[in-house]
C-alpha cells in the first residue's frame, strides 16, 4: 500500500476532473472534423509529420521560441513557468521511480515527496535530488515573480498594455500564482522539521525555523499546495490556461494539414481556445495609435470564444495581418475575422444581374488595373508606357468599364456577391486566351491568384516589371535617390511577395531598411478591410506609418499599391511613388516606345527624378 | 408638343407622411455618424464603378434617405460593389463604405419587419 494523507484529496480530484473535462472536450471536437480533414489527421498520424509536430511542441508550447523572439523577458517568464514545471514533474516521477525501485505510484506521490519522504537516508541520490529540484523550483519561481510583475507593471516587459481578464481567468491565474510559492513555502518548513532540502529549500527552512512554528506549519502548507493544485485544475477548462493543452493540439492538427475555412469550423474552436491571451497582438495592433483599444485579435478571440462577436470587433479590423505574423501560437486569426464576418454579413445571389457585355479582346498579357489604380492616374501612364516599351501584346482590361474584383466584398464577408463578381471577371479573363495576368493592385492580385483559379500565371506588376527587365525587354539606368520601400500589407503578408519588389527596385535605386519591414511591416492605414473606422483615426495609423517609415530619411517613398500610395501622399514629407512610376522614370527609351498622350498630370507628384534632387 | 399644347402635368408634390419616414435616415446615422457630413456635391457618384452601369449614386441614396423615401433605397442598395472609391475621393471624408453596409443591414432588417408585418395581415 502507497503512502497516503487527505491533503492530497484536492489534487487528485482536480486532477481526475481536468482529465475527464478535457478528454470529453478533445473527442467532441475531434468528431466534429469534417470527413476529408479526419482522413489527413489518420494518414498523417503515423507519418514524419507525426515528429515534426512533436519537435514544436517541445519548442513552442515548453521552451516558448516565438515568444522568446518576440520579447524576451516574456519568453523567459513562459518558458521557467512551462519548462520548469514539467521538468518539476519529470524530475518528480524520475526520482519516485528510483526511490521505490521501478514500482509505478499514484501521480500525487511524485508531487509530494518531500512530504511522506522529508528526508530519506538510505535514499542514495538523495542529495542529487534536493539540488536538483531545488534549481528548478527555483526557476519556476523567478516565472512566477516575473507574471506578478507584469500584471502590476507590464511597462517592465516593454509592453504598453496587457490583457483585460474575466472572472475564471483570475481564480485560475490566483490560483497559479500561489502554487509553487505554496510548493516553496511546504517543502521549507518540512526541511526545517526533518531535514532534507538544498540550498533553496533547505536554507529558508532553517531561517524560517528561527521565529516560526514550522511544526504546525507545515502540514496546513501541504493542504494550501495540494488545494491550489486542485482549484487550477479545476478552473483551467474555463480560463484561458485552456490554452495549455490545446495549443498541442492545435499544433498536431496544423502539422497534419487541418486549416481554417470560409466559415467557423471545429479548427476555429481549436484554435480560439490556443489563445494564450499574452497580449503581443495588442502593441503590434495600428488601431491603438487612433486609441481603438478593445478589438484587438486578443479580444476578438475571446468574445469568439464567449460567442458574443458584435459587429465593432468583427469589422473594425484593417486585416494587415501583423497579429497574425507575430503570434507565438501562429493562430489564423485573419481568417477567423474573415469567417465572422462572413457569419454576419447578408449574403444575396445576382446582385450585378445589370452587368452584361463589357468585351472581350484576344491579348498574350492582360493588364488589370484595378478600381484603386484607377484614382491613381500617374500609376495607370507609368504601366501603359512600360507595357508598350515591353512591345508585349496585351489588353487594359478595365481601361473604360471595369468592373471591381470581388476582394472588397470578400472582405466584408458578402462571399455570394464577390463570386458573382469573380465569375464575372474570370469568363473576360478566360475568353481573351493570355497567358499572363498582371496587376498593379494588391488587392486585386491576392484574390485574382487565390480565388479565380484561371490556370493562368497571375502576377503583382513588380513580378512582371521584374521579369520584364531580368529578360532585357525593357532596360533601367541607375539613380542616386535612397528609397524605402513599403510592403503593402496584402503583398507582402497576404501573399508572401517581399523581395521581387525590392530587386526590382535595386536597378534604379538605393533601398534603405527600417525596423518593421517586410513581414513585420506597417499597414498604410488606408484599408479596405476595415469598415468602420472613420478618415481621422485612418490619418492617425497613417501619420505614424510614415514616421517610421522616414525614419533614415530617405529620398523617396516607394510602395506597390496604390491604396497604399494614396494614403501616403496625403501625409508624406517627400514624395510617394508606386514602383511601376519609379521603373517608368529610370527606363532607357528603346526605339518602338510610343509617346504617351500628356492626358494626366498631376501637380502633387514629381514626374522625374531630377525634381527630387532640387 | 403641339399635342398637350406645351403643358404637362406634373406629379403631385405634397408630401405623403404615410410612405415617407425619416426613421431609416436617423437608424442609418446611429449606425455611421459622418453620413452627416455630406454635401450632395456628388463626387462619389461621378467616380462609381457600379454607376457607369447602371443608376447607382450615393448622392442619391442619401437626399432620398433625408428626405424620407427608404424604399427606393433599399431596393438598389445592394447593387454597390464595395470597391471604395467613392471613400478615396470623398471631400468631406464620409466612412462611404461602412455607410452603405449600414444601409444593407438596415435594409435588410427592415424588409424582415415589413414581410412580418404582412405575414400577419
Amino acid at each position: 500500500m502507497y503512502q497516503f494523507d487527505w491533503f492530497v484529496l484536492p489534487f487528485a480530484v482536480g486532477l481526475i476532473y481536468l482529465m475527464i473535462a478535457l478528454f470529453v472536450t478533445y473527442a467532441r471536437w475531434i468528431k466534429n472534423l469534417p470527413e476529408n480533414e479526419r482522413k489527413k489527421v489518420r494518414s498523417g498520424l503515423f507519418s514524419i509529420k507525426s515528429i515534426f509536430a512533436v519537435k514544436e511542441v517541445f519548442l513552442e508550447s515548453l521552451l516558448h521560441r516565438k515568444v522568446f523572439k518576440v520579447n524576451p523577458l516574456l519568453g523567459y517568464m513562459h518558458m521557467s513557468l512551462a519548462f520548469g514545471w514539467f521538468l518539476l514533474i519529470l524530475f518528480g516521477n524520475w526520482e519516485c521511480r528510483i526511490f521505490y525501485h521501478g514500482h509505478l505510484s499514484p501521480p500525487y506521490i511524485p508531487i509530494f515527496f518531500r512530504y511522506f519522504n522529508p528526508h530519506p537516508e538510505t535514499f542514495v541520490y538523495e542529495r542529487f535530488f534536493a539540488l536538483l529540484m531545488d534549481i528548478t523550483l527555483l526557476v519556476v519561481l523567478s516565472g512566477v515573480l516575473l507574471a506578478w510583475t507584469k500584471r502590476m507593471y507590464s511597462r517592465f516587459f516593454g509592453m504598453k498594455k496587457t490583457t483585460v481578464l474575466k472572472p475564471g481567468d483570475k481564480l485560475a491565474l490566483t490560483a497559479l500564482w500561489v502554487i509553487f510559492p505554496f510548493r516553496f513555502l511546504a517543502e521549507s518548513f518540512t526541511s526545517a522539521n526533518f531535514g532534507g532540502g538544498h540550498f533553496l529549500t533547505g536554507s529558508a527552512g532553517t531561517f524560517f525555523a528561527n521565529f516560526l512554528p514550522t511544526q504546525y506549519l507545515a502540514y496546513p502548507a501541504w493542504w494550501a499546495y495540494s488545494f491550489a493544485l486542485g482549484l487550477f485544475f479545476v478552473s483551467l477548462p474555463y480560463s484561458r490556461y485552456m490554452h495549455i493543452p490545446t495549443e498541442i493540439v492545435l499544433i498536431f492538427l496544423r502539422n497534419y494539414g487541418v486549416s481554417e475555412k470560409k466559415k467557423f469550423s471545429t479548427f476555429t474552436k481549436v484554435e480560439i481556445n490556443s489563445c494564450s491571451r499574452c497580449g503581443v497582438c495588442i502593441d503590434q495592433c495600428q488601431l491603438t495609435n487612433a486609441d481603438i483599444k478593445d478589438v484587438q485579435s486578443v479580444y476578438f478571440v475571446q468574445s469568439v470564444r464567449n460567442n458574443n462577436v458584435n459587429s465593432e470587433k468583427s469589422l473594425n479590423c484593417l486585416m494587415c495581418g501583423r497579429c497574425d505574423a507575430i503570434c507565438p501560437v501562429g493562430i489564423d486569426i485573419a481568417s477567423i475575422r474573415q469567417a465572422s464576418r462572413y457569419h454576419q454579413s447578408i449574403q444575396k445571389e445576382n446582385s450585378f444581374s445589370y452587368i452584361n457585355d463589357l468585351g472581350v479582346k484576344m491579348a498574350d498579357v492582360i493588364f488589370f488595373a484595378g478600381c484603386m489604380t484607377h484614382l491613381q492616374p500617374t500609376i495607370l501612364k507609368s504601366m501603359v508606357t512600360l507595357l508598350k516599351a515591353s512591345g508585349e501584346c496585351y489588353w487594359f482590361m478595365d481601361e473604360v468599364s471595369g468592373i471591381c474584383c470581388g476582394r472588397p466584398m470578400m472582405l466584408a464577408g458578402k462571399e455570394a456577391q464577390a463570386r458573382e463578381l469573380i465569375a464575372k471577371n474570370k469568363a473576360m479573363i478566360v475568353a481573351s486566351g493570355a497567358k499572363t495576368f498582371v496587376t498593379s493592385c494588391p488587392i486585386c492580385y491576392k484574390v485574382f491568384n487565390e480565388e479565380y483559379d484561371l490556370g493562368i500565371e497571375v502576377l503583382h506588376h513588380s513580378e512582371y516589371l521584374l521579369r520584364l527587365v531580368e529578360d532585357g525587354k525593357i532596360e533601367l539606368t541607375s539613380q542616386h535617390q535612397k528609397a524605402v520601400y513599403h510592403d503593402p500589407c496584402e503583398l507582402g503578408r497576404g501573399s508572401g511577395i517581399y523581395n521581387q519588389p525590392r530587386e526590382l527596385l535595386a536597378y534604379s535605386l538605393k533601398l534603405q531598411s527600417v525596423s518593421q519591414e517586410a513581414r513585420q511591416g506597417l499597414c498604410c492605414g488606408g484599408s479596405l478591410a476595415n469598415i468602420k473606422i472613420n478618415n481621422t483615426d485612418r490619418k492617425k495609423i497613417t501619420y505614424e506609418a510614415i514616421n517610421l517609415l522616414t525614419e533614415n530619411n530617405p529620398d523617396l517613398l516607394v510602395t506597390g499599391c496604390p491604396l497604399c500610395k494614396k494614403a501616403f501622399a496625403q501625409l508624406s514629407p517627400i514624395p510617394v511613388l508606386d514602383i511601376s512610376e519609379v521603373v517608368s522614370m529610370s527606363l532607357v527609351q528603346k526605339k518602338y516606345y510610343v509617346e504617351m498622350d500628356e492626358g494626366y498630370q498631376s501637380a502633387k507628384h514629381v514626374e522625374s527624378f531630377a525634381e527630387i534632387q532640387a | 408638343m403641339a399635342k398637350d399644347f406645351g403643358y404637362t402635368i406634373s406629379c403631385d408634390r405634397q408630401i405623403d407622411f404615410d410612405k415617407l419616414s425619416r426613421s431609416m435616415y436617423l437608424e442609418v446615422k446611429k449606425a455611421e455618424p459622418s453620413v452627416d457630413a455630406c454635401i450632395s456635391c456628388g463626387t462619389c457618384a461621378a467616380t462609381c464603378t457600379a454607376g457607369q452601369f447602371t443608376d447607382f449614386s450615393l448622392r442619391k441614396f442619401i437626399l432620398l434617405l433625408r428626405r424620407g423615401d427608404s424604399l427606393s433605397v433599399i431596393q438598389s442598395i445592394d447593387k454597390c460593389m464595395l470597391c471604395g472609391k467613392c471613400q478615396l475621393v470623398c471631400p468631406m471624408g464620409v466612412n462611404t463604405r461602412g455607410l452603405i453596409y449600414s444601409i444593407q443591414v438596415i435594409s435588410r432588417r427592415i424588409e424582415c419587419r415589413n414581410r412580418r408585418v404582412v405575414n400577419k395581415m
